[in-house]
C-alpha cells in the first residue's frame, strides 16, 4: 500500500538554511547538507528546498548546495524558488532535484507549467499554491503571500493541472504559522476538484493536527512543515510513528 | 566497471551518484565498446516507451543490448528502463522493447480502481514473488521503495520478483537469469535503494 508522505521544508538564502535550528548531533544547524542528511536519516519521505535568494551569487550557492546534497542523500528533491523560465528547471535538475515548484513564476507566465511538463514530465512540475481567504472567496496570492491576484483558487489550480502540473502543494496563509492545524476546508475544496497528488502545508502544530489531516482527508497524499520540524517540536521519527498507530500507512 | 547507458533520457546525476556511494566505479556512456568491457550494465530512463526506444534504435544500441545480455553480462533496468526490456510497450501507440523480458507494458489504469490516482508515485512496500532474487538479498519483505509511473509491466513466465500493492499488485521487480528491471527509483529510495544497486554489483 501506498504510503503518506512526511515532508521537511528548507528555506535556504545564500547557501545556509535560514530559521536557526538546533538539534543534538547537529555539528553545523545551518547547513542545508547537514539537515537534509539528519532528516533523511529520520525518515522524511522527501525534502524541499526552497531558494529565498535574491541575487545571482545566492542562486550560484543554491545550486553547488544542492549538488552536495544530491550526492549523499537519495530520496526525492523537491526545489522551490525563483522559478520562472525553463533554464530555471534545467538549473536545479542538472544538480539532482526530482522535482521543481513553481508558484509566483507560473502565476507571471502560466504557460510555464505546460512547457515544462513536456520538456521534463508531469512527474517534476509541482504547483505551488499561496492561498488566503478574502470575502469569502479562496485567492490566490503572489510574491511569498504579500501580493493578492484576485485569481480564484480552485479555479487557478485545475488550470494548472489540466495544463500538467504533476502535484500540488497548498499552503493555507491563513493558518500558517498560527500552528493550530491544516486548513481542512480549503484543502477538501482542492482534493475534490483534481486527481493529482495534494500537498498539505500550513498550520501543523503538534503531531495531531497530521492525524486528523489524514483522517479527514483521506485523498490528501503528504503533509509539509518547517518550523515544527525545526525546532524539534515534532520529531519526524516520533509523528510517523504515531500516524501509524492510527492506521495511515507510513515508511518506517 | 557499471556502465550507465546514456541515450538521451533522464537525469543521471542521482543514478552515478548512488552508484559512486557505494563503492561501484560508473561510466556514462553510449559506446558499444564501453558497454561491451563493463562488468554490468545500467540502463535508467524516464520520458516515453516509444520515444526511448528510437532513442536507443537511432544509437545502435538496441541489439547491442539485446546480444550482451544474451551473453550473460548481467543488465538492470529502472523505471522506463525496465519497462524497454520487455516485448511491446503500449503507451501512445505499439512499441517493440528489447525482448528480454516476455510480455508487455500497459497502463496501470487498466488494473487499479478508478478512484487511485494516477501515477502510481511515492514510497511503496516491496511484497518479493518466488525465490528472493540476488538483488533483493539484502533486503526485507516489506522494505519500502518509491515509485513514480503509469505504466506497468505484465508477464505470465514467471519473471516478477517483486510486486507492490496499488489497488492491485503491480509488477515493482522483474528478473530473468543476468537481466534484471526495477520499475522504481532504487536510486531515490534511500538506504534500501542503496543496497539493491550492490547486490546488483555483486551479481
Amino acid at each position: 500500500m501506498i504510503t503518506k508522505r512526511i515532508i521537511p521544508c528548507l528555506d535556504v538564502r545564500d547557501g545556509r538554511v535560514v530559521k536557526g535550528v538546533n538539534f543534538e548531533g547537529l555539528s553545523d544547524v545551518s547547513s542545508p547538507v547537514e539537515l537534509a542528511r539528519y532528516y533523511s536519516d529520520r525518515g522524511a519521505d522527501e525534502l524541499v528546498f526552497y531558494d529565498i535568494t535574491a541575487s545571482s551569487e545566492g542562486r550560484r550557492l543554491f545550486t553547488d548546495i544542492l549538488c552536495e546534497v544530491a550526492k549523499t542523500i537519495f530520496i526525492p528533491l523537491t526545489v522551490g524558488g525563483g522559478i520562472n523560465t525553463l533554464d530555471d528547471f534545467d538549473r536545479v535538475l542538472k544538480c539532482g532535484a526530482d522535482k521543481v515548484s513553481v508558484n509566483s513564476g507560473a502565476i507571471r507566465n502560466p504557460a510555464l507549467i505546460g512547457e515544462a511538463a513536456k520538456r521534463y514530465g508531469d512527474q517534476c512540475v509541482v504547483l505551488s499554491v499561496d492561498v488566503k481567504r478574502v470575502d469569502g472567496q479562496f485567492h490566490v496570492f503572489a510574491k511569498g503571500g504579500r501580493e493578492d491576484t484576485g485569481m480564484e483558487a480552485i479555479e487557478w489550480i485545475r488550470r494548472g493541472v489540466s495544463s500538467g502540473a504533476g502535484e500540488i502543494v497548498v499552503n493555507s496563509i491563513d493558518t500558517d504559522g498560527v500552528k493550530r492545524g491544516f486548513d481542512l476546508e480549503m484543502l477538501q475544496k482542492v482534493c475534490d476538484s483534481v486527481d493529482v497528488p495534494v500537498i498539505a502545508s500550513g498550520g501543523a502544530g503538534c503531531i495531531d493536527h497530521f492525524t486528523t489531516l489524514f483522517q479527514t482527508l483521506p485523498r490528501v497524499d503528504a503533509g509539509l512543515a518547517a518550523s515544527i520540524f525545526h525546532f524539534g517540536e515534532v520529531k519526524i521519527e516520533d509523528l510517523k510513528r504515531e500516524l501509524l498507530k492510527n492506521g495511515i500507512p507510513m515508511r518506517i | 566497471m557499471v556502465a550507465v547507458v546514456d541515450y538521451g533520457v533522464g537525469n543521471l546525476f542521482s543514478l552515478c551518484s548512488s552508484l559512486s556511494a557505494i563503492g561501484a566505479e560508473a561510466v556514462v556512456t553510449d559506446d558499444p565498446a564501453l558497454l561491451a568491457v563493463a562488468d554490468r550494465i545500467i540502463l535508467p530512463g524516464v520520458g516515453a516507451f516509444g520515444d526511448a526506444a528510437n532513442k536507443l534504435r537511432e544509437r545502435g544500441l538496441f541489439d547491442v543490448l539485446r546480444d550482451l545480455a544474451a551473453a550473460g553480462k548481467p543488465l538492470l533496468g529502472i523505471c522506463l528502463g525496465m519497462q524497454l526490456l520487455f516485448e511491446k510497450g503500449y503507451e501512445y501507440g505499439e512499441h517493440e522493447g528489447l525482448g528480454l523480458i516476455r510480455g508487455s507494458v500497459r497502463p496501470i489504469a487498466e488494473v487499479i480502481p478508478a478512484d487511485l490516482k494516477i501515477p502510481h508515485i511515492g514510497w511503496n512496500a516491496l511484497h518479493f514473488t518466488g525465490e528472493k532474487s540476488p538483488i533483493f538479498r539484502y533486503l526485507d519483505e516489506g522494505d519500502f521503495v518509491y515509485f513514480v509511473h503509469s505504466f506497468y509491466g505484465q508477464n505470465d513466465d514467471g519473471s516478477v520478483i517483486a510486486t507492490s500493492d496499488y489497488g492491485a499488485p503491480l509488477t515493482a521487480a522483474v528478473g530473468r537469469d543476468n537481466v534484471f528491471g526495477c520499475q522504481f527509483h532504487p536510486e531515490k529510495s534511500g538506504e534500501v535503494g542503496l543496497k539493491i544497486l550492490k547486490a546488483f554489483c555483486e551479481v
